[in-house]
């Protein structure tokens, strides 16, 4: 059970956090310009790697803001906390 | 009944209060303080029980938590029985009930005690072997498995107990409560940290505190003695919070740890009423002190299972603590020290000790002098190589070791007793260190694994940490403390501390015997009767992981999770594959570290706390006219509402006819509303739904469908167009927490630049559904003064009106063909509002209607729900509601996926009506389609979604999903059933009124 540090209102508890997924996947601006290939590669194509993964979560229960996340899966720390349009931390 | 092994009076245990208990049907007598198993043991009762697989006579083994064993039915007779409670946990009270487990019939005549004879038969993997094959003997294995086997019985009534759960925050967490926790909280504490100390035993200080052994001191004085003074200046600190009888299942990351709290399981039965037995600690600690100590390991020899046969510490601890001798003859076989300690105890108690066996060839501690002196025989170099004894040990076999430990020579020897302790050396616990995610390092030199590295929120002290000697621990306390809390002294720092040194060392995984390794039971976990030679088969056959292995051998898969015997079942794989220990790496241990009922786990959600149900401001008006309900989501819904003793059947159709001859009406108050504010709002719903929004007037409604990214039908409703940048959509009652959700995901992360509002206000209306061609003069009743011509208020318009002062919303909207109005009213005059359609419906008949009255409407109409017409595969071309679909828009959420190949695929499941042949038979919702009945195996071509009697059809219809559906109008299919094939025709999903001329009518 995670502490997350919302970015807007501190820590708290994983249970009141929803998590959504691969961070940094934007919505193509002109789908109809894409291949099926291309457009797949959006839809269904997510990392699942073991080691420092960008994830997107949602405080769901609280103030329903998503943000950034970025997690190291092998032990569960969370290296850093970012606001969505946030660039990556490079470390 | 006389407790003739009850040897020495002991402060720990009350012998004034005399409590009488039941085993097996028997009346036995102990003592407040004892636990069943001690009571036991006074009263010479070893066998409690028999193993899982080859029904073993099986004994008492420890005196704690990891006890295999000695694991009993807690009430057997009572339908809220408790079964694989450990008798070692079990602290007795008057009127205390418990039993054997997997005896059948009894513990004393075992018909699964034939398994034991049948043993070559169950090696490893025997039931992933046996029952494989052939398949239809599975039934016959079954009832014997079912008889024989399992783990207990399971009560069969409703816990009556109350279960709680508490959050608690604090600064410091000490698990364990022995030496080195008292000594880690009591600093702590006095430091000013919050401090909780937690251990599952009903009294503090560990093992320390019934310590005899005269050689350890602290401040000159007897380490029992220094402790209980320590623990008695507990009470006057402050910010310290202590629980006993507190086990702690779980410790999760970020130092979340879940502990059970016991509170009435030991108090007799009118002292547990109304009280809460268990309680669920959910503890978030900024830092965790570790102290859980270690766990004694037995030896793995021939026939080490018998009643009488247990580890060492145990029979210390029933000897010092509960005053209890195990047995009458007693010999300790051992690899360290650690058994002489025990040993003297027993002998200064005036219990015979015949010998002591020592695999080591010599040792220099101090206290070998004194069992000498006591008389007590030496066995170096030697081992048990058998035991003797059904029911209860009767003797041993011993031979001299070979130099390299390996195999036995000289003469056997045969010595009787009726009790063997057996030392193995320790175990730091550190299940819960490794449930935290922390890493373990391999200590070759001692064969332990240990604590890789303490953190700065994590750290662990005393022998959990790999200290077993007082002095180490006391003094890396003391160093380990100062880091961890920052402060500059312990209260202990410079005790003088004395004790004797472990001086020599031997391990054997497997100890061997004169007979082949085949002809023996050396058993590795006893609870899962898996033995040595069930790795060693497992390793032959081509198994190496180690969580292979202990999957087939089913080797630490009990409810012990294999305390005792895990290392063994590591060291032997490591011997037999030649790699190193610390490479092999162990196991995973998972919570709860000891069993949790399930009732602490639920705390107070059970019953009606179970979930959140919500319910509309109508319901009282809906219980007061006889609803049923059903749950929709959270939601309590009326499903329809019986006269009399009207069957549910003629309660929907009566509903059903009545809301097309004259009117019904029905709480719609349950669908999602989401109120949508902003100058981009129609940009934002044009780019959510798959029509176009931007030329919506105000004041008119619009049905949207809305789409996942991958093209699937996800919600739909209607939306209404409030004012030039204000809307109010409305959702599917189950999807709208969802599609809030969702709508909120886009706005945040994929169109942060639109100027959007998103509101729920689902619990801010109440909405009344009027219907039925009476609709329009029940509501000119009601609103006289508004205009409810088709010109000034047509289909799919809004009006905001005053009902009694009452502001209102009203949407001419309709889900089941009829003309139809949707009173939105606010939620607290939900119920006046519907008061009023009531009274002015009445001299229309006015019948109210539920949910399976609408469903059934609106199957009539073809009107699809998302849910049950769909399911997550279905695209609207695939619903056929290609007229939904824009064309023009350039995009919206799920468009692409539109012309992706797989989704433009003609073959794909479509939405059609079927009609069936005999339009008496109504199909089964869910029943499978066929084109062919003589075809086998026979294509599946689809599924029933939707099916109902119309009443108003007076035949059964049905919506389906159909395998190049489309395409398939007027074709006959067939519904296969068990007993019949219902044959069918593909019909328009339109049924009803194909022109939508009662909309106006
Ligand atoms: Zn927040």
């Amino acid at each position: 059970m995670f502490l997350i540090n919302c970015p807007y209102c501190g820590e708290r508890d994983q249970q009141e956090f929803k998590a959504g997924g691969e961070a940094h996947i934007e919505r193509p601006k002109q789908p109809t310009e894409l291949s099926d290939d291309e457009w797949a590669e959006y839809l269904f194509m997510r990392k699942n790697i073991k080691g420092v993964q960008f994830e997107r979560w949602n405080h769901a229960h609280g103030c329903r803001k998503w943000f950034n996340m970025a997690r190291d899966t092998s032990n569960d720390e969370i290296k850093a906390i970012y606001k969505m349009g946030e660039k990556p931390p490079t470390q | 009944m006389t407790q003739n092994l009850r040897v020495k009076s002991s402060e720990f245990i009350d012998e004034t209060n005399r409590i009488s208990f039941k085993f097996d049907g028997k009346t036995y007598y102990g003592f407040k303080g004892d636990t069943l198993a001690s009571a036991l043991i006074a009263n010479n009762v070893h066998l409690v029980g028999r193993s899982f697989k080859y029904h073993r006579p099986r004994g008492i083994m420890t005196s704690g938590s990891e006890e295999p064993n000695a694991i009993v039915q807690v009430n057997p007779n009572s339908n809220i029985t408790e079964p694989n409670a450990r008798a070692t946990e079990i602290e007795i009270y008057e009127g205390l009930e418990a039993s054997s487990q997997n005896c059948w019939p009894s513990v004393n005549f075992d018909i699964g005690g034939i398994n034991n004879f049948l043993a070559p038969l169950f090696p490893a993997g025997f039931y992933y072997k046996t029952f494989m094959w052939p398949k239809s003997f599975w039934e016959k294995y079954e009832f014997f498995i079912r008889h024989s086997a399992g783990l207990g019985k399971s009560p069969n009534a409703r816990d009556p107990d109350i279960y709680d759960h508490r959050n608690i925050h604090c600064d410091v967490l000490v698990v364990g409560a022995g030496i080195s926790g008292i000594l880690a909280a009591k600093n702590a504490a006095k430091n000013n940290f919050k401090t909780l100390l937690l251990d599952e035993k009903n009294e503090l200080g560990g093992s320390t505190i019934f310590e005899e052994n005269e050689n350890n001191k602290i401040n000159h004085n007897s380490a029992s003695e220094w402790l209980k003074k320590e623990i008695n200046e507990l009470k006057n600190i402050k910010n310290l919070e202590i629980k006993t009888r507190t086990s702690v299942a779980a410790y999760h990351q970020y130092n979340y740890l879940l502990a059970r709290e016991n509170l009435t399981d030991h108090l007799v039965k009118k002292d547990k009423k109304n009280k809460i037995r268990q309680r669920l600690l959910k503890i978030r600690a900024k830092k965790v002190i570790l102290a859980t100590g270690a766990l004694e390991r037995p030896l793995i020899f021939n026939n080490n299972d018998r009643p009488g046969i247990m580890l060492s510490s145990a029979i210390k601890k029933y000897s010092n603590f509960y005053g209890v001798a195990c047995g009458t003859k007693n010999i300790f076989f051992t690899n360290n020290d650690s058994a002489y300690e025990s040993a003297l105890s027993l002998h200064n108690k005036g219990i015979k000790v015949e010998a002591i066996i020592d695999i080591r060839e010599n040792s220099d501690a101090k206290i070998i002098k004194k069992i000498n002196d006591a008389g007590i025989k030496i066995y170096w170099s030697h081992t048990i190589v058998d035991t003797r004894g059904y029911k209860r040990l009767s003797g041993v076999s011993i031979m001299k070791l070979s130099n390299d430990g390996t195999s036995v020579t000289g003469s056997k020897i045969s010595i009787s007793c009726n009790c063997l302790g057996i030392a193995g050396g320790w175990t730091p616990a550190v299940h819960l260190y490794t449930q935290s995610g922390s890493k373990l390092t391999f200590d070759e030199e001692r064969k332990i694994f240990i604590p890789k590295a303490d953190t700065k929120e994590q750290i662990s002290v005393g022998s959990c940490g790999g200290d077993f000697e007082l002095d180490e621990i006391i003094t890396n306390l003391n160093y380990k403390l100062k880091n961890f809390l920052n402060i500059n002294k312990t209260d202990f720092e410079g005790i003088a501390l004395e004790n004797d040194h472990e001086t020599s060392r031997r391990n054997i995984w497997l100890l061997p015997s004169d007979q082949t390794i085949g002809k023996t039971k050396p058993f590795v976990d006893y609870q899962n009767d898996a033995t040595a030679k069930d790795i060693k088969l497992a390793l032959r056959e081509g198994f190496r992981s180690i969580e292979h292995v202990k999957r087939y051998t089913t080797t630490g898969m009990g409810t012990d999770q294999g305390k005792l015997g895990n290392m063994h079942a590591l060291g032997i794989i490591a011997d037999i594959a030649g790699v190193k220990m610390g490479e092999l790496g162990t196991t995973t241990f998972r919570p709860p570290y000891t069993p949790l009922t399930f009732g602490t786990i639920v705390g107070r959600n059970v019953g009606e706390f179970f979930d959140t149900f919500r319910r509309t401001p109508m319901n009282d008006w809906h219980i007061n006219n006889k609803a049923e309900f059903e749950n929709v989501g959270q939601w309590k819904r009326s499903w329809y509402y019986p006269k009399e003793d009207e069957t549910m059947h003629q309660a929907v159709q009566r509903e059903s006819k009545a809301a097309r001859m004259s009117a019904g009406i029905l709480d719609a108050s349950t669908l999602g509303k989401i109120d949508i504010q902003g100058s981009d709002a129609s940009e934002f719903l044009n780019r959510v739904y798959t029509n176009a929004w931007s030329k919506l007037a105000i004041g008119k409604c619009r049905y949207g469908l809305m789409l996942n990214e991958d093209g699937m039908v996800y919600d739909d409703g209607v939306t209404t167009r409030l004012d030039e940048n204000h809307y109010i959509m409305t959702t599917t009652t189950g999807g709208a927490a969802n599609v809030l959700g969702k709508l909120e995901d886009y706005l945040q992360t994929e169109w942060p630049e639109l100027d959007v509002y998103l509101t729920s206000v689902t619990d801010h209306f109440a909405t009344a559904s009027l219907c039925g061609p009476n609709s329009k003069k029940i509501l000119n009743k009601i609103i006289p003064d508004l205009d409810l011509s088709d010109v000034n208020f047509p289909h799919m318009s809004f009006k905001e009106v005053l009902i009694d002062k009452i502001k209102c919303r009203i949407m001419r909207i309709s889900f089941t063909g009829e003309l139809s109005y949707e009173i939105n009213a606010p939620a607290s005059y939900g119920e006046a509002i519907w008061q009023k359609c009531i009274e002015a419906g009445k001299e229309f008949n006015i019948t109210p209607y539920g949910t399976e009255t609408m469903h059934l409407l609106r199957a009539e109409k073809g009107f699809i729900i998302v849910g049950q017409d769909t399911d997550g595969t279905m695209t609207p071309i695939d619903l056929q509601m290609d007229w939904i679909v824009s064309k023009k828009k350039y995009d919206f959420i799920g468009k692409r996926s539109l012309y992706r190949s797989d989704t433009m695929k003609e073959d794909r499941k479509q939405l059609i009506g079927l009609l069936t042949e005999d339009p008496n038979i109504v199909l089964e919702e869910g029943a499978q389609i066929v084109s062919e009945l003589n075809q086998k195996p026979v294509e599946m071509l689809g599924h029933v979604t939707s099916s109902y009697f119309s009443p108003n059809l007076n035949k059964s219809i049905a919506l389906a999903v159909v395998k190049g559906g489309k395409n398939m109008m007027g074709r006959k299919l067939f519904v296969p059933m068990e007993n019949k094939n219902i044959s069918v025709t593909v019909a328009n999903t339109v049924f009803y009124d194909e022109k939508n001329e009662r909309l106006n009518a």
